[in-house]
C-alpha cells in the first residue's frame, strides 16, 4: 500500500494509490489552484444523502447503525467512537426533551497539524455534508463549524463562499454558522470550544456533566471534528462495507495525516490506518541513521527512536504497546542536523505558557517541567534536574480539567528516554546538532492577557 | 452503587481541609494540591468523607455515585 497524496499545500509528489480509492476525502491532485465548486462536489461524490422518506422524518437509527457498523472513530486525536458519540447525545436529548446542537471543529489548534484547514479548503462540501447528516439523525436546530481567522491561507472565506453555494440551492436544513476560536493550543479542546461558542473563554470546563449531556446553552451537544464528519458524509453514500475497505479490521477507513520530513511546508496526505510508518518516515529504503527521531502524534505526542518507529503501523493496537499513539495523524521526523532536547524544550515551554492556569498541578507543574527541561536542553542540568523532570511529570498526569498536562507529561518523558544519549553529551558540555535554528513549528505570541482566550 | 471521591480541579485552590480530615483518601502534592485516591470509598469512612466535601471553602470536592461496584 502506497500513500496516495493529495491537495494544494504539499509538494505534489503523488504516488498512486496501488491497492483501494485513496484518497477519498481530499480531490485528486490537480494543477488549478481553484478547489471544487459544488458542482464538482456533487459530480466526484453524489447527492447528499439525507434519510427521510417522503413524508416521514428521517429515523435516527439509520445513520447511526451504519456509523457503528463502519467502526468509524474521531479523527481530532481521541479515536472515539463516533456512533457512541450520537447514541450518548440522543439520548440525554430523549431524556431531557432538549432540541441537540452540532459543532464541526476545525479550530486545529496544534500548531504541528494542518489537516483539518486543508480539508475545509479542498473539501468544505464534504464536512457540510457531514455536518447536515449528524444534524439530521439527531433532530439538532443548531450547527456549528469552528475554525481558525488567522490561517495562512482564507479557510474562513473558503467555507462561506461554499456556505453560500449552498444556500442558493437550498441544501441546508439546519442553517449553518461560521464561529471563530482564538488561536490557542487549548481552544480546539471540546469544553473550551463549547465554553467559548457560548459566550465564556476559550479555556476548557470541569467534566461531568460531560457535553454530550450538557453542551451548548445547556442543551446535548455534539463536538466532531471535521475530518469525522466529511467521514460520516462518505458512510451515509457509500455504507460501511466500502468504508473498510482501506484500513485495518479493529481500526478501519483511511484518515488524513501531516507529515514532517525536514524543514519546510509539511506535506498532508491521506493514508488508510495500519501503513507501515516507514513509508512515512522518509526513504524506505534507507536504514535510519542510529540515533535519529520520530514525534509521532504532535505536541503532546512521543519521542520515539526511529529505528523503533519504522517497525510500526500507523494504528493504535500497533503503538499503544510503544505506548504512542495515532492521535491527529501528526508525523514528524527530526532532522538528523537538530537537537531533540533543544526543540523538545521550546516546545514544552511553548505548552506551559498555552496553559489556562486553571488547575493547581498544571499551573504549578508545567512551568517547572519547562525550566528544567531547559537545564537539560543547554547543557546546565544540576544533579537533580532529571529526576525533578520524572517526579512533575507523574505528579500532573491525570490532574487537570483537561489533558494538557497529560500530554506535556507523555512528551516529556518520552524525550527523556529517546534523548538519553544526548542528554549525556550535554552534560559534558557537548550537542550533536549543527544548526540552530528552530524546527519544530511553534506560533508566535502565547497568551499574554486574558483577551487572548476570547 | 458505590461511592468516590472527585476533585474539581479547576475550583480547587489548595487549601488543603480535605487531606485534614480525610488522610486515609486524600494526601497533598509538593504544591498543596490533593492526590484523591480513585477507588470506591471503603465502607466506614463515609461520614469523614462527607465531613471533608463539605469543610472544602470552595466547593471543589465531591462525592461521585458510581453504578460500578
Amino acid at each position: 500500500m502506497t500513500a496516495a497524496t493529495a491537495g494544494a499545500f504539499h509538494d505534489g509528489s503523488s504516488r498512486a494509490a496501488a491497492t483501494n480509492d485513496l484518497p477519498r476525502l481530499l480531490p485528486p491532485v490537480q494543477d488549478g489552484k481553484r478547489p471544487p465548486d459544488l458542482a464538482a462536489h456533487h459530480a466526484r461524490h453524489g447527492d447528499l444523502p439525507y434519510r427521510d422518506r417522503i413524508g416521514t422524518p428521517a429515523s435516527p437509527g439509520a445513520l447511526i447503525s451504519d456509523v457503528e457498523k463502519s467502526g468509524l472513530t474521531g479523527r481530532g486525536g481521541a479515536a472515539f467512537p463516533v456512533h457512541r458519540k450520537l447514541a450518548a447525545v440522543l439520548k440525554a436529548a430523549d431524556r431531557r426533551r432538549r432540541t441537540p446542537a452540532v459543532i464541526a471543529n476545525g479550530a486545529e489548534s496544534e500548531p504541528a497539524s494542518d489537516k483539518d484547514a486543508t480539508l475545509l479548503w479542498l473539501a468544505p462540501h464534504l464536512v457540510l455534508d457531514g455536518l447536515q447528516l449528524a444534524a439530521e439523525a439527531l433532530g439538532a436546530d443548531t450547527a456549528i463549524l469552528v475554525t481558525h481567522a488567522d490561517r495562512e491561507h482564507d479557510v474562513a472565506g473558503r467555507v462561506r463562499q461554499a456556505l453560500q453555494e449552498r444556500l442558493n440551492t437550498r441544501l441546508d436544513r439546519v442553517p449553518v454558522q461560521l464561529a471563530f476560536a482564538p488561536g490557542r493550543f487549548l481552544s480546539g479542546q471540546e469544553t473550551a470550544l463549547v465554553n467559548h461558542l457560548g459566550g465564556g473563554p476559550s479555556i476548557p470546563t470541569f467534566m461531568p456533566p460531560r457535553i454530550t449531556e450538557r453542551g451548548l446553552n445547556a442543551n446535548p451537544t455534539l463536538v466532531q471534528n471535521v475530518e469525522t464528519l466529511a467521514h460520516l458524509a462518505l458512510i451515509a453514500r457509500h455504507g460501511p462495507r466500502w468504508f473498510r475497505e482501506a484500513g485495518t479490521p479493529a481500526e478501519p477507513g483511511s484518515m488524513l495525516a501531516t507529515i514532517h520530513r525536514g524543514d519546510g511546508q509539511p506535506k498532508i496526505t491521506e493514508v488508510p490506518l495500519g501503513l507501515p510508518l516507514r513509508d512515512l518516515l522518509g526513504d524506505p529504503q534507507q536504514t535510519p541513521a542510529p540515533e535519529s527521531a520520530v514525534l509521532l502524534g504532535g505536541y503532546h505526542g512521543m519521542w520515539l527512536p526511529a529505528a523503533r518507529a519504522a517497525t510500526l503501523t500507523l494504528d493504535n493496537s500497533s503503538l499503544e504497546p510503544a505506548g504512542a499513539r495515532v492521535g491527529a495523524g501528526i508525523v514528524i521526523s527530526l532532522p538528523p542536523d537538530r537537537c531533540g532536547l533543544v526543540e523538545t524544550a521550546r516546545v514544552i515551554r511553548y505548552l506551559a505558557l498555552e496553559s489556562a492556569g486553571q488547575c493547581g498541578p498544571c499551573l504549578n507543574g508545567l512551568p517547572r517541567i519547562a525550566a528544567a527541561f531547559v537545564e537539560l536542553a543547554t547543557g546546565r542540568p544540576r544533579p537533580h534536574t532529571v529526576e525533578d523532570l520524572q517526579r512533575w511529570s507523574g505528579a500532573v498526569i491525570g490532574r487537570g480539567a483537561c489533558h494538557h498536562p497529560d500530554g506535556t507529561a507523555r512528551l516529556v518523558r518520552s524525550a527523556l528516554i529517546t534523548f538519553a544519549a544526548e542528554a549525556d553529551r550535554h552534560a559534558r558540555g557537548r550537542c550533536s546538532a549543527t544548526s540552530t535554528a528552530p524546527f519544530l513549528p511553534i506560533p508566535a505570541a502565547a497568551a499574554q492577557t486574558e483577551a487572548d482566550w476570547i | 452503587m458505590s461511592e468516590r471521591l472527585l476533585v474539581n480541579p479547576i475550583d480547587c485552590k489548595a487549601h488543603g481541609a480535605c487531606a485534614e480530615l480525610l488522610p486515609e483518601m486524600i494526601t497533598l502534592d509538593e504544591w498543596g494540591y490533593p492526590i484523591v485516591d480513585p477507588r470506591p470509598l471503603p465502607p466506614g469512612l463515609e461520614r469523614h468523607a462527607r465531613t471533608a466535601v463539605n469543610a472544602c471553602p470552595t466547593l471543589a470536592l465531591r462525592l461521585h455515585r458510581t453504578e460500578a461496584p
